[in-house]
């Protein structure tokens, strides 16, 4: 303890001054110490660490994403392209309150909750400073709206991009497919970087049969952007590989005759040129905008659609099966001239009905409901396609038995996928004790075999099944793939050949004498084409049963409601010499094959006229069957 | 000023009487002008690259400067006595603005800070960093040596009132500088270490409390942040880490001048005033700011070299204080840039851009010189 004067002391402040100055420096020393220390923990210890991030903040790597390929017809008309589009992106890292922004973007322009609700879900999987879309197709009026409210708005990008448009909508709606948002289940399985700022993607059809090639591959750049996201310059490039281009097989003026002809009845229409196997029209109606599905539906439109009895969204054309019903007929000729059971010139007695031996069970014909008795005391093979005489076929498929009529009508594509270059195809039902036993595990009945004879029962196949069966019978036995694509970027791509189905010449005769008679003969079932044909067309009518019609009651097309009426389906080929074009139809409920043979008319007609490779010979004289 | 050649003890001698005499005449310390003139220019070549190449915004810091120095060479020429005296009405002038500014002061973002008069806008607190230091100097000067209670008790008063007036407009982090720079003169006035201990000890048991009730919400934010940036990486954290990785990405050689990509992309905020460390830190790297540390140091040695020679115990004081607080903005600006220290708005002395700062500590370093260059007593 100092004593307690109370004068000053120099020497003795002066003394503790020092000392104190001393401490202070030291202390001061110390301090700088620490902050020495610490700069240099930040620039040389961890100096690898915050210059990468520096780089990062800096440098920012942006997906370049490709042009999605293009569609075109067989003639070039533009069937899918892509228009510019502005969609609201945010950066997240660059927003400072995420929810008053986009409290504030709900305010200047529509933003749904499902948009929130698919951004949410994007923003998980982003990288840091990767913009994350909320608002597609923005109009001209939002977007001024947002550049006026832009300073206030750091974060939030407007983009412009390339959108996927469908110049004729409806026309090609099932014959294309569409493209759609990416989902999370997409997001998952799809290459993460060749994806990285594509929002599209193939959902149905050739869109996403052909994903691969239409997509292209992704580029990059690296560019300089400041902390407001605004990019300064772009330091490197990679461009990206733009997505291949789309020739179609198909063919506008015949899709569109298709379409026409259908009208606004349900029912599709396949057409193939058995020479390529190409598919010059596949129209399901009725269609739907595919438009509407490009930036996400909504869900008023989208229930509207499923919803709907006339179930837009299905694809008849390859989804929907039917039974063939006597389109059956010519393939079930070619069975019994393979198996050796019949030749063209054999004949089965004809009383209008027909049963087994040892059964009381009538199995009736068609026309004897019409004329109370059969198609001619015996009728023959040309006569039995022309007239579509159910009792030849009977006896024909009793004979077959089922498992080797099996065998014989499975070359002409039933029962199994064609293998079309688009998406959801249905196989369809080509029975057989076997297919009985693991699909109802029931042996099968004779009986059974009987109206599998004339395509009715378990057998069902697709307009598409129909159309590749006849474009083989037109072929005399080609089996080709179908194939929607023609050529991708100029190259063509052919259609995968099959082992043909050998046949002598006189028996593919022998069957196209049969179905010419349908169209071209006195009594032929759909003689009412032949008026001012001038090709000869191949084809065979067909009506198929939509609801159970008991032992002796009788169909009457007036007093059935209009969704229970018969389907009617039409196969046909022309020419017949050199045929260039197979169909295959169906009008659901049309009552019966009436309203679809006119359809094959339209078509065939059509293709014929424009298809400039085949000369189209005017038949002079035609040979009354 | 002619006393003091009066009073050389070799008068009329003009070998000795005249080397010292040319600079002594204007009072000026001539390493502590040389060290803070290359600060400057080193300040301003930094904020050249740092202001994004603004001839403008260098050549506004340039005319700061050259007035601050005016002043400090003004500063210089006063006596030391004359700062004694003047020291209580600097005081009691300061303490009235103060609340004056509570009562009828400007500011903005929620703290009143300025006062205006006459078009003219300053912030009083300046005036305290200087006079806080003078009464409290003034004051113990008078007494015996260390201080004794009650004298201790008088300083923490005149300190406390001017803090306790601050750290309401509120500006916690300008009200702790006033405070400290008072405590600088207690320290060298040879404050007892119980004191010392005692306040410590008060400090560590009131830190809580004072957590709980004392701080405003913004505040304990800015200390949570500088424990962890990572947990508000875009709020509060977002200075923090930009300036981390400003610092960090220089390395030992630094990204070169003007290549701060940080600062030029705008990544780091306030990247001219109070964070323009760590531009120089990404463009000099490590070597920049141990240059920048060795002149710092070099200037608060001068200062502690200048009271362990100062003729009273006055200016012994004032010297301590004034490097001392000189250096707390040096230690806390550079600490809270690296993430040591909560972010509070210490400037880095002459090289941040800005005016007032600069004033104040210039009118210090004119004091220093004044007792630099005080002349003897006349009797000892």
């Amino acid at each position: 303890m100092l004593p307690q004067f109370d004068l000053k002391d120099p020497q003795l402040e002066s003394r503790v001054y020092g000392t104190r100055t001393i401490i202070a420096v030291g202390l001061v020393m110390i301090l700088l110490g620490v902050i020495l220390m610490r700069y240099y923990t930040l620039q040389v210890t961890e100096y690898e660490i915050y210059r990468t991030q520096s780089e990062r903040n800096r440098v920012q790597l942006q997906p370049l994403p490709p042009r999605r390929g293009l569609i075109y017809d067989r003639n070039g008309v533009l069937l899918a392209d892509n228009r510019p589009s502005y969609m609201l992106s945010i950066m997240r890292e660059r927003v400072p309150d995420l929810e008053a922004t986009l409290v504030d973007l709900q305010a200047i322009l529509p933003v749904s909750d499902g948009d929130i609700e698919t951004f949410r879900k994007k923003l998980y999987r982003t990288r840091p400073y990767e913009p994350v879309p909320l608002r597609f197709r923005l109009t001209e009026e939002e977007r001024a709206r947002l550049a006026v409210n832009r300073f206030r708005l750091p974060g939030v990008v407007v983009e412009a991009q390339l959108l996927r448009h469908y110049p004729h909508g409806e026309l090609f709606s099932h014959a294309l497919g569409y493209v759609g948002r990416i989902n999370e289940q997409e997001a998952q399985e799809l290459d993460e970087t060749d994806y990285r700022g594509t929002f599209h993607v193939g959902k149905v059809g050739i869109e996403k049969y052909y994903e691969d090639i239409l997509h292209g591959h992704v580029g990059y750049q690296n560019v300089e952007s400041n902390a407001h996201g605004r990019v300064l310059r772009v330091l490197e490039r990679i461009a990206p590989e733009r997505g291949r281009d789309l020739t179609l097989s198909l063919d506008y003026n015949i899709q569109l005759a298709a379409f026409e002809a259908l009208g606004d009845r349900r029912g599709a229409v396949v057409a193939i040129d058995p020479r390529t196997g190409g598919l010059l029209a596949l129209v399901s109606t009725p269609g739907f905008d595919t438009n509407l599905f490009v930036n996400g539906i909504s869900s008023s439109e989208y229930s509207a659609l499923r919803d709907s009895l006339d179930v837009p969204l299905f694809n008849r054309a390859i989804q929907g099966t039917y039974p063939p019903g006597s389109t059956i007929k010519p393939f079930m000729a070619m069975a019994g001239l393979l198996s050796g059971l019949v030749n063209p010139q054999s004949t089965v007695r004809d009383p209008g009905w027909y049963s087994l031996p040892g059964d009381s069970r009538k199995y009736r014909d068609w026309i004897l409901r019409v004329t109370g008795t059969g198609h001619a005391y015996s009728v023959n093979m040309k006569m039995a396609i022309a007239e579509s005489c159910d009792v030849y076929f009977y006896d024909l498929a009793r004979r077959l038995t089922i498992d080797r009529m099996h065998d014989y009508l499975l070359p002409f594509g039933f029962g199994e996928r064609t293998g079309i270059d688009t998406t959801n195809e249905r196989t369809g039902v080509l029975p057989s004790t076997q297919w009985k036993r693991a699909a109802m595990a029931q042996s099968w009945y004779p009986g059974e075999t009987i109206s599998a004879g004339i395509g009715q029962g378990y057998m069902l196949a697709s307009p598409l099944q129909l159309a590749v069966a006849t474009s083989v019978m037109a072929s005399r036995g080609q089996r080709r793939v179908p194939r929607l694509v023609m050529a991708v970027d100029g190259e063509p791509l052919p259609a995968p050949q099959l082992a043909p189905l050998e046949a002598p010449p006189e028996y593919w005769d022998a069957v196209f004498d049969g179905m010419r008679e349908v169209v071209h003969g006195q009594r032929g079932t759909a003689k009412a084409l032949a008026k001012g044909i001038l090709y000869e067309m191949a084809g065979k009518t067909g009506t198929a049963q939509v609801i159970g019609i008991a032992q002796n009651s009788v169909y009457n097309e007036a007093q059935v409601a209009e969704r229970h009426r018969h389907h009617g389906l039409f196969i046909a080929f022309a020419p017949i010499e050199a045929p260039t074009i197979a169909v295959g139809i169906i009008v659901e409920n049309g009552g019966g094959s009436s309203a679809a043979s006119p359809i094959a008319r339209a078509v065939i007609d059509t293709w014929l006229a424009t298809e400039p490779v085949a000369p189209v010979a005017p038949v002079a004289a035609m040979e009354p069957g | 000023m002619g006393d003091y050649v009066r009073q050389l003890p070799h008068h009329g001698s003009r070998d000795m009487a005249r080397r010292p005499s040319a600079v002594m005449r204007f009072h000026i310390d001539v390493p502590l002008l040389l060290l803070l003139l290359v600060l400057g220019v080193f300040g301003l070549l930094v904020l050249y690259s740092a202001s994004g190449q603004s001839l403008e915004a260098v050549y506004r810091q340039g005319s700061y400067l050259l007035l601050a120095f005016t002043i400090m060479i003004v500063a210089a020429q006063i006596r030391l006595q004359q700062y004694a005296s003047w020291a209580p009405w600097l005081y009691v002038v300061g303490v009235l603005t103060l609340i004056a500014v509570l009562l009828v002061g400007v500011g903005a973002k929620g703290a009143q800070r300025w006062l205006e008069v006459g078009g003219f806008r300053f912030q009083p607190a300046e005036i305290m960093k200087l006079a806080v230091p003078l009464a409290v100097s003034w004051f113990l000067a008078g007494r015996v040596l260390p201080p004794r209670f009650f004298a201790v008790i008088g300083a923490v008063i005149l300190l406390a009132v001017p803090a306790g007036l601050i750290v309401v407009q509120p500006d916690l982090g300008t009200s702790l500088l006033i405070a400290a720079s008072g405590l600088f003169v207690l320290f060298m006035a040879g404050i007892g270490w119980r004191y010392i201990f005692g306040a410590a000890v008060l400090a560590a048991a009131s830190a809580w409390p004072v957590w709980l009730y004392g701080l405003k919400e913004y505040q304990k934010q800015r200390i949570l942040t500088m424990f962890n940036p990572e947990s508000d990486k875009l709020g509060s954290g977002w200075n923090i880490i930009q300036s981390k990785t400003a610092i960090g990405s220089g390395g030992w050689e630094g990204k070169g001048w003007m290549q701060s990509t940080q600062s030029r992309l705008d990544f780091l905020p306030e990247s001219h005033t109070d964070f323009i460390i760590a531009v120089l830190a990404e463009e000099h790297g490590l070597r920049g700011i141990i240059l920048l540390m060795s002149i710092y140091l070099l200037i608060v040695l001068r200062g502690f070299w200048i009271g362990a020679h100062a003729q009273t115990s006055f200016g012994r004081m004032m010297a301590g204080s004034l490097t001392l607080t000189f250096f707390v903005y040096i230690f806390v600006n550079m600490g809270m840039v690296a993430g040591l220290l909560p972010v509070v708005g210490v400037p880095l002395p002459l090289v941040s851009a800005g005016g007032t700062a600069l004033v104040t500590l210039f009118a210090g370093f004119g004091v220093l010189m004044a007792i630099s260059t005080e002349p003897p007593k006349a009797s000892t």
